[in-house]
């Protein structure tokens, strides 16, 4: 069966100028596309280029280079106002930070209710009113929450106050940036409820960016692992935790503490070197089984190969 | 580790599943308030600041109405009442207070009587009017006695009616008079310059901070030049080839002095724009227009005030400097720091003149910082509980 | 084993504008030499207060120790002046805080920000002190620490800038090395190897560890006990094999159940519903009652004392209480009881 593509990002690139010559290529050249109503995690460590690729995709920094298609539509390039606000409706962000995510000095009613303005989605104020409290309630709140301030919630309240703000404007896509890494355990388990639910009852598409491997391997139907601006490999993910390839990979897993004693006495961690590659060959993206893909050489191609073929 | 399980052993009945009578679980139970109504709350819990508020809102009020109080006129010069001391009713006859319209100095001689006779050439040669308390006899070398004398002026100048509250100056002026319209004109400056400094500073650092890029660094390399210029320098040339007075004193402050503000808000801008609830608006599709009308200007108006109340008291005080060094506001008019300059030429002899229009200029800073300080706090989330 | 550290009925209040916030509410806990003690909570459990007031560190005037009794080798350290109290922090009791950036003075050669207490301390000469350097940073692991030391902390990467800070905590052999969330902000491969670490020189150096995280993975990796803190109480405390495989507490089981595994298949996670409790006004009875799918009428009346559930474990709920009804733990806590159950018994097989 062949899956209806929701985004393709090709060949994606994103450069960031510090002085004259100093150039930071947070994202160097990333391909790989979403499938209707899945989960796509993207995981990797603190400047690895994770969230500035989620940011790229939904225009807030321009691409230096490559394409970004949502629904067979490029996301970048000069657009007119109608065809932004279009797509601004279409492809919606949650946020990392619920501190910083809610505007301080605004009401939970018009911070949710912005998107709704913005659009012209509500026919009066009482209708408006209604979607607000409505929103709320599909993300576990109260409607009497809407007359408060953002700094009246607790961290997890906020995620969700930001998270019925994206919903307002009834998106196909959602970039969640992070969405659980500011929030306390309990907390966490609540909002991933919350973004599943919200998945299956509206058919929502995410991409789901976040450092913690565990929590991505949980809510992602399939994985791209980034290392240095690079995508290193990407697989459904059951395939990407049997069957790690890349030696980034498999050291990130390994290190990945559990909630088990047993598990974590008996642990070995595996350091990855960099310098273990062959330099002399550029490394390419392959497909080294069919949708499991590793940047590798074609040296490390076969070697991968047979790897998988032992299993 | 005790447990303490048989202390108070817990009726059984109790031990049933709790049934929820409504989901508690997300229930807020402290009031709403909004970040202005908790910034207010702090702000009148600031003991310090409130009376800041409550001196100022006095002074003011003085300012405007203070010079009717009494019949006398700014510059209603008539010298033979110059140089007449403070005199209140009621408070005259309390001593402490020094406002009872005499004037008191300690003079030094070789011998009682050479001290008393440099008390009478001091005081008019009025020696009917001054009372002479002995100090110290002396021995007869050079200044060894002092006497204390004390002049009665009024009496001697038959204006017992008379009353002066703050003292006359050289020219026979009321100082309560002049130094409420001194204040008037000195806040004025002071408000009128921080206004200016407020709008050119905000809509510079806005414009600088939220467009970025380009623009933002010609209009930066355009400030560092201006703050590269010491402002004195400017300021000493306008004033030659401007008329003295509040306009010229108010263009001369604003010319340089908004680039401090223009820096606040562009450093806040440049904070605020990058935080994820900007982020969200314009994922939102939110316009520029908008997204600084709604998101940014409301949550930079806190530094805005903080910096506004900061700069009246720098206003306040370089005018007075201006004045005080002879570029500023040029008597008949007055300001607080004309007074201060008039009153510290004769200062060992009246130090009522430069007294109290000192008092006020210092009241008027520390009121203003305090109400900066109480302002900066109320501002501050954290400070909210 | 003897005791190093005992708190004794700890209370820690703030003053704020608008009254007493109850941050830690009567807590009993010892430390024994060589272990590591972990303590989980959400934030604002206390679990951070806990420690603030074991080294004195309290933001003053306005949080204070409201009762209790903390004593250091039987010496109740809670009436120590400032300057035995400063005495006690260079040498017996140091902390591992969560930022390594802000924790190194940014202006300081990292070199000398360690000898400093050396120097101070331990009375070393100034040649002394930099041969000491050099081998503490070797044993955390940072290479080439002759050049390393005269450099700033700019210089140094986020994990090496905590080995760091590690280094400058064990400067002075410490008997209780206090690490407050100090793996949070780095990346997961940092923090594995900086746990390795830690782990590492306690076997050397035989200290104390008083671990304080949220995340229970990192738990199960250090841990030799754990205290799970909810609301500035303890409300289940025991070896990490009690409280990971037998856990008693439903708000144990809600960390639990609140953390995928990464074999787990598509389910629900068992999440615990709303928001931790202002404590600014603690509710009546347990405070974790409201927020407790398994709650009983008792919880909202009255507070569950400590209840012992075997020589190492004790926890505050009332479903341990003779009369409670009989109450499953979610499935996935009784997965992990299973595990325990037949770990035992390998276990017994080898005894």
């Amino acid at each position: 069966m062949e899956q209806e593509k929701v985004l393709e990002v090709k060949n994606l690139q994103k450069h960031f100028k510090l002085g004259r010559k100093n150039i930071v290529k947070a994202v160097d050249d990333i391909s790989f596309d979403i499938n209707k109503g899945e989960t796509f995690g993207l995981v990797g460590e603190s400047g690895c280029g994770k969230s500035t690729t989620g940011r790229t995709i939904i225009r807030l920094h321009d691409a230096t280079g490559g394409q970004v298609v949502f629904n067979n539509e490029n996301v970048h390039g000069k657009k007119s106002k109608k065809d932004l606000l279009k797509l601004n409706r279409k492809m919606q962000m949650i946020f990392q930070d619920p501190s910083s995510s809610l505007n301080p000095k605004m009401t939970v009613m018009d911070i949710v209710a912005e998107g709704i303005d913005i659009h012209k989605l509500a026919e009066s104020e009482a209708d408006r009113k209604a979607r607000v409290e409505e929103l709320l309630e599909t993300v576990g709140l109260n409607r009497e929450h809407a007359t408060r301030f953002p700094h009246e919630f607790s961290g997890g309240q906020r995620q969700r106050i930001g998270i019925a703000r994206a919903l307002a404007v009834e998106p196909e896509f959602i970039i969640a940036d992070e969405p659980i890494s500011a929030l306390d355990v309990s907390i966490q388990a609540q909002v991933v409820n919350l973004l599943r639910g919200l998945q299956r009852d509206y058919g929502l598409t995410f991409l789901f960016i976040a450092h913690d491997l565990s929590m991505v391997k949980y809510i992602s139907d399939r994985i791209g692992v980034m290392y240095f601006g690079n995508m290193v490999e990407l697989a459904e993910s059951d395939e990407l935790y049997r069957n790690p390839l890349h030696p980034y990979t498999k050291s990130l897993m390994s290190a990945i503490p559990l909630p088990d004693p047993d598990y974590e006495r008996n642990r070995t961690r595996v350091a990855y070197d960099p310098a273990e590659h062959d330099t002399s060959e550029e490394p390419e993206f392959r497909e080294v089984k069919k949708d499991h893909w590793v940047r590798c050489t074609t040296e490390e191609f076969e070697q991968y190969k047979r790897q998988l073929e032992n299993k | 580790m005790a447990t303490n399980q048989q202390k108070h052993e817990p009726p059984k009945e109790l031990f049933v599943p709790h049934e929820r009578k409504e989901d508690t679980s997300e229930k807020i139970t402290k009031p709403s308030r909004s970040f202005f109504q908790d910034a207010r709350r702090t702000f009148f819990k600031n003991k310090s600041a409130v009376l800041s508020i409550i001196l100022m809102i006095i002074i003011i009020i003085l300012s405007i109405i203070g010079p009717y109080f009494n019949d006398y006129k700014m510059d209603g010069q008539d010298l033979s009442r110059a140089k007449m001391p403070p005199k209140v009713p009621v408070i005259e006859n309390l001593p402490f207070f020094g406002m009872d319209g005499t004037l008191t100095s300690e003079f030094k001689g070789d011998d009682v009587e050479e001290a008393t006779q440099n008390a009478v050439m001091r005081y008019d040669n009025n020696e009917e009017f001054i009372d002479i308390k002995v100090l110290s006899e002396g021995d007869g070398s050079a200044d060894s006695a002092e006497v204390s004398a004390t002049y009665n002026i009024y009496e001697a100048k038959e204006m017992q009616d008379e009353y002066f509250w703050l003292g006359t100056d050289q020219l026979g002026r009321d100082q309560w008079t002049r130094i409420w319209l001194g204040a008037r004109v000195s806040l004025i400056i002071a408000f009128v310059a921080a206004a200016i400094d407020l709008l050119i500073g905000v809509a510079y650092g806005g414009i600088s901070g939220y467009y970025g890029g380009r623009i933002d660094d010609i209009l930066q390399r355009i400030l560092e030049i201006l703050i590269g210029i010491p402002n004195l320098v400017v300021i000493f040339l306008l004033m030659i080839i401007l008329q003295p007075g509040i306009t010229s004193i108010v263009l001369a402050l604003t010319i340089t002095g908004w680039t401090g503000m223009a820096r606040i808000v562009r450093g806040e801008v440049l904070k605020q724009k990058n935080e994820e609830y900007v982020l969200a608006a314009r994922t939102l599709g939110q316009s520029n227009g908008k997204i600084i009308r709604k998101h940014l200007m409301p949550n930079i108006a806190g530094i805005i005030i903080i910096n506004t109340m900061f700069t009246i008291p720098n206003a306040i005080f370089f005018e007075a400097f201006l004045s005080f060094i002879g570029l500023g506001i040029v008597p008949p008019e007055a300001s607080l720091g004309a007074l201060v300059d008039a009153g510290f030429k004769v200062f060992r002899l009246y130090p009522y003149m430069v007294f109290y229009p000192a008092v006020l200029i210092s009241v008027i800073m520390i009121a203003f910082n305090l109400i900066g300080d109480g302002l900066r706090d109320a501002f501050d989330p954290k400070m909210h509980k | 084993m003897s005791k190093l550290l005992e708190v004794k009925d700890l209370s820690v209040s703030f003053n704020t504008y608008s009254g007493e916030v109850q941050a830690v509410r009567g807590i009993d806990f010892d430390l024994k030499k060589g272990e590591t003690l972990a303590i989980v909570g959400e934030s604002g459990s206390g679990k951070s207060v806990t420690t603030k007031a074991i080294t004195q560190l309290l933001s003053k005037p306005q949080g204070y120790i409201k009762t209790g009794e903390i004593l250091f080798e039987e010496e109740d350290i809670t009436k120590y002046s400032n300057k035995q109290m400063q005495k006690l922090r260079g040498k017996d009791i140091s902390t591992v805080f969560q930022d390594p950036m802000t924790s190194l003075n940014p202006t300081m050669k990292v070199g000398r920000q360690i000898a400093e207490g050396l120097i101070k301390h331990r009375k070393m000469s100034k040649a002394q002190a930099r041969d000491k350097t050099i081998e503490l940073l070797e044993l955390v692991g940072i290479p080439q620490a002759e050049k390393r030391i005269n450099q700033y902390p700019h210089q140094f990467s986020g994990g090496m800038r905590q080995r760091a800070v590690v280094a400058i905590a064990l400067a002075c052999n410490p008997k209780i090395l206090i690490a407050d969330e100090p793996t949070t902000a780095l990346d997961v491969t940092i923090q594995a190897q900086i746990l390795e670490l830690m782990k590492e020189i306690q076997r050397e150096m035989d200290s104390a560890i008083i671990f304080i995280t949220h995340d229970l993975g990192v738990v199960a990796n250090v841990a030799d006990r754990v205290a799970v803190m909810y609301a500035g109480k303890i409300v289940e405390i025991g070896t990490a094999d009690d409280i990971f495989y037998n856990p008693k507490h439903p708000y144990t089981w809600g960390l639990l159940g609140s953390m995928p595994t990464l074999d787990s298949d598509e389910e629900e996670l068992y999440a615990i519903p709303g928001s931790p409790p202002d404590m600014l006004n603690p509710p009546e009875g347990d405070a974790f009652a409201p927020r407790n799918r398994f709650a009983l009428e008792i919880d909202t009346k009255m507070e569950p004392p400590m209840f012992q559930v075997s020589d190492t474990h004790y926890a505050a709920s009332w479903l341990l209480h003779e009369h409670a009804p009989k109450i499953d733990p979610p499935e996935s806590v009784q997965r992990r009881m299973q595990g325990f159950a037949s770990m035992d018994d390998g276990k017994d097989g080898e005894d």
